[in-house]
């Protein structure tokens, strides 16, 4: 059946349209874009008053299967994907058994094409078993489709490991996404190092245990000519860092998680567990540089880090909780209210983030409505006000800092190749 | 004042009021443990754990001794002899005991935050007996009433923490407590042992002892421990105790008056010259004395 979107202001960056549009799909593919498109035999969705985007790509995800199951399966994270706005995720290499082998990789995707709400691009890992010592066989892991490669969860502890992964990668043009840690720096640490660790007497990562790591990984990139790409980017050196070298020229992109625009180190205080995250909120110099490197384009993608843990590893002290936030439901919400909202980015430049960013990155053809792609859709209500029920996640997991927050703004429907995989617009 | 609040976690969610009327309620008591029949049935009926997770011989004593005297009864757990060495969490352990009707729950944990997880886990009191490095609080109040006792008032005394201010739940509960009531508080220690942005919790810096002994009414002097230089923050031993020991020589260039202070075990030789230890400036045991009269008012306080 041919379905129609009517009415809705359509914003696709990709081809620099912004305005009141309808689109028709058929076939799974976008026919046509523009005024007053007749419903003949169509299902028609009307949008009046909503922004109507390309299909979001959240470039980082960690879907616990196979390995955790019982805090988040593929379907259930696709699900979770599906109602946070997305039609495309990345699923991380540290699973268990870690997605350093074509088998995990072909398990990943064919769990994801049986459910087939929502697209999952794997990333493979670079180190075998993400010990950060022998190359994955990154070739491999390319032929079975992964998109990325990445120890994720790990540093590549090793300067000469690392600037393997990426002088290998260019082989695959696969980009090499780096969690960006000095782990002889961070020691133990399980927050933010300023004066709120000074105050809770917990150990502090010092911002410059992300620093060094990003200045040796953009050192690397330099040296080997590989695409390098800095996962969730939490401090302002690090944005700086990456300005200078995309100044250069240097084949690096970046990504900020929701969380590092949306809290501080202040939201530690109480000790709940749901806070703690690597890299762990920052202060708000920091925060403000994120929005800052949004903004002018240091920063390329928004992705969650969705980070899904049981309540059992949760309802712990402070420092034995694992690191994470179960974030996928709330990305779009907290974009919208602390970007758009708090009138710090245009509503465009906040949809790049989500569409073209990625998709560039990742050398997907997606994040696009051009004529002949791939009907993914986003549709965005921008006025909705809501609450963060943690209890209504499609996440099998509940970690979040953010139960109880009211938010404005939401992705109310998600089209994936022509299919409606969540709807929240009662006409639809 | 009416007392409303059901746990204590730390000095810094305390207001001057509360902190005052603990110290207040603190004379009152303190004079029970020198009569003949150190008791009074203020607390009979009640019972009260103490949950210990790290060794501790003074302020276990000193908590079940004043429970005692209030008439509660006290049972005492510690980490080796639980169900925790079964894997069984926190939670779960705490939920178990208050089970058996208990009243409130005094824990020794590790890790900071430990406590005020355990006041989300249960309807009991909860009292902080030192959470990793967070808060002492009843060692913070306990070293205020000992200064206000020795000098009269806490507004406008000087006093330095001297040690390792970076792991010290001593260090904060004082910070918090001495800075409420109006002191001026120096932290002095090596570079390596002073946490990050602590100026912002309104103390003073100075990583020289000499140059603060001098002028200071109160000298609160901090365990060293041996793992910190293990895991590289200090040199030596040695080296720490010819910077920051309090000696004799040391002890000369203040004032007359000085009070002194330690939190104890005392490392002997090391923080502290045994000759100092003994000075009638060091009032370390009269603190233990204190320590057991405060446990009572605030005991008194969460649960009459």
């Amino acid at each position: 059946m041919r379905l129609i979107i009517k009415n809705g202001r359509v914003v696709d960056p990709a081809n620099k349209i912004d305005g009141v549009l309808d689109i028709l799909i058929d076939k799974g593919k976008i026919i046509s874009v523009r005024k007053n498109i007749p419903a003949k035999a169509c299902q028609v969705i009307d949008a009046k008053g909503k922004i109507v985007a390309p299909g979001f790509i959240d470039m980082h995800v960690h879907l616990r299967e196979p390995g955790r199951e019982d805090e988040e399966t593929i379907s259930s994270g696709m699900k979770a994907g599906a109602a946070g706005g997305f039609c495309s995720i990345v699923s991380m290499a540290n699973t268990n058994p870690v997605a350093d082998k074509q088998e995990v990789v072909k398990f990943i995707l064919r769990k994801a094409s049986e459910e087939g709400i929502i697209s999952v691009y794997p990333a493979g890992a670079v180190t075998k078993g993400l010990k950060g010592e022998e190359l994955a066989e990154i070739g491999e892991l390319k032929e079975a489709g992964v998109v990325a490669v990445s120890d994720d969860g790990e540093p590549i502890r090793s300067s000469f490991i690392m600037r393997c992964g990426l002088e290998y990668s260019k082989k695959f043009d696969l980009p090499v996404i780096s969690h960006s840690e000095d782990k002889d720096l961070s020691q133990g640490g399980v927050m933010d190092e300023g004066v709120m660790s000074t105050i809770l007497g917990l150990p502090g990562i010092p911002r410059q245990a992300e620093e060094i790591m990003v200045a040796r990984d953009i050192k690397l990139a330099e040296l080997t000519g590989g695409r390098l790409h800095i996962a969730h980017v939490s401090t302002r050196g690090g944005v700086e860092l990456l300005s200078q070298a995309k100044k250069k020229g240097l084949r690096v992109s970046a990504e900020a998680a929701p969380h590092h625009f949306a809290l501080t180190s202040e939201a530690v205080k109480e000790y709940d567990p749901n806070t703690r995250v690597s890299p762990p909120l920052r202060s708000h110099e920091d925060v403000e540089a994120i929005i800052k490197g949004l903004g002018d384009g240091t920063i390329d993608a928004i992705a969650s880090d969705h980070a899904p843990h049981s309540l059992e590893e949760r309802e712990v002290e402070y420092s034995l909780a694992p690191s994470g936030i179960d974030g996928i439901e709330t990305e779009v919400g907290l974009a919208l209210n602390v970007l758009y909202h708090e009138k710090k980015i245009k509503l465009v430049e906040i949809i790049k983030k989500f569409t073209t960013g990625p998709a560039a990155i990742l050398g997907l053809r997606e994040g696009t409505l051009s004529i002949g792609a791939k009907a993914n859709i986003t549709i965005l209500d921008l006025e909705k006000k809501w609450v963060v029920d943690k209890d209504k996640f499609f996440s099998l997991s509940r970690n979040t800092p953010f139960h109880g927050m009211s938010l404005k703004g939401k992705a109310v429907m998600t089209i994936h190749q022509g299919k409606i995989v969540y709807n929240e617009i009662n006409n639809g | 004042m009416d007392w409303k609040r059901k746990h204590l976690l730390g000095l810094e969610e305390l207001e001057v009021e509360e902190i005052e009327h603990i110290l207040d309620t603190t004379d009152s008591f303190r004079e029970i443990s020198t009569r003949a029949i150190k008791k009074v049935p203020t607390l009979r009926g009640k019972t009260i754990v103490n949950l210990f997770f790290e060794p501790s011989t003074r302020t276990r004593t000193s908590f079940e001794l004043a429970a005692k005297r209030l008439s509660a009864d006290t049972v005492s757990i510690s980490a080796q002899t639980s169900s925790v060495v079964k894997g069984e969490t926190l939670k779960d352990t705490a939920r178990n005991i208050e089970a058996m009707q208990i009243d409130a729950i005094i824990m020794r944990h590790s890790m900071s935050g430990a406590p005020h997880f355990l006041s989300r886990c249960v309807k009991a009191s909860v009292i902080n007996a030192g959470d990793g490095c967070h808060e002492h609080p009843t060692q913070g109040l306990l070293d205020i009433f000992t200064m206000r006792e020795k000098k009269g008032s806490i507004k406008g005394l000087k006093v330095a923490i001297v040690g390792d201010i970076a792991h010290s739940r001593v260090a904060r509960s004082n910070i918090w407590g001495l800075k409420k009531l109006g002191a001026e508080v120096i932290v002095v220690a090596p570079p390596t042992l002073i946490p990050m942005g602590i100026e912002e919790m309104g103390v003073k810096v100075c990583f020289s002892l000499d140059e603060v002994i001098g002028k200071v009414d109160v000298l609160n002097i901090l365990r060293i421990q041996l793992e910190r230089q293990k895991c590289g923050l200090f040199p030596s031993i040695r080296e720490y105790s010819r910077l920051y020991g309090v000696t004799v020589d040391r002890l000369k260039k203040a004032k007359k008056d000085i009070l002194v202070m330690h939190p104890g075990p005392v490392n002997l030789g090391v923080e502290m010259a045994a000759e100092v230890a003994n000075d009638p400036r060091t009032v370390i045991l009269e603190q233990v004395t204190n320590g057991v009269a405060i446990r009572m008012a605030v005991l008194y306080l969460l649960l009459q």
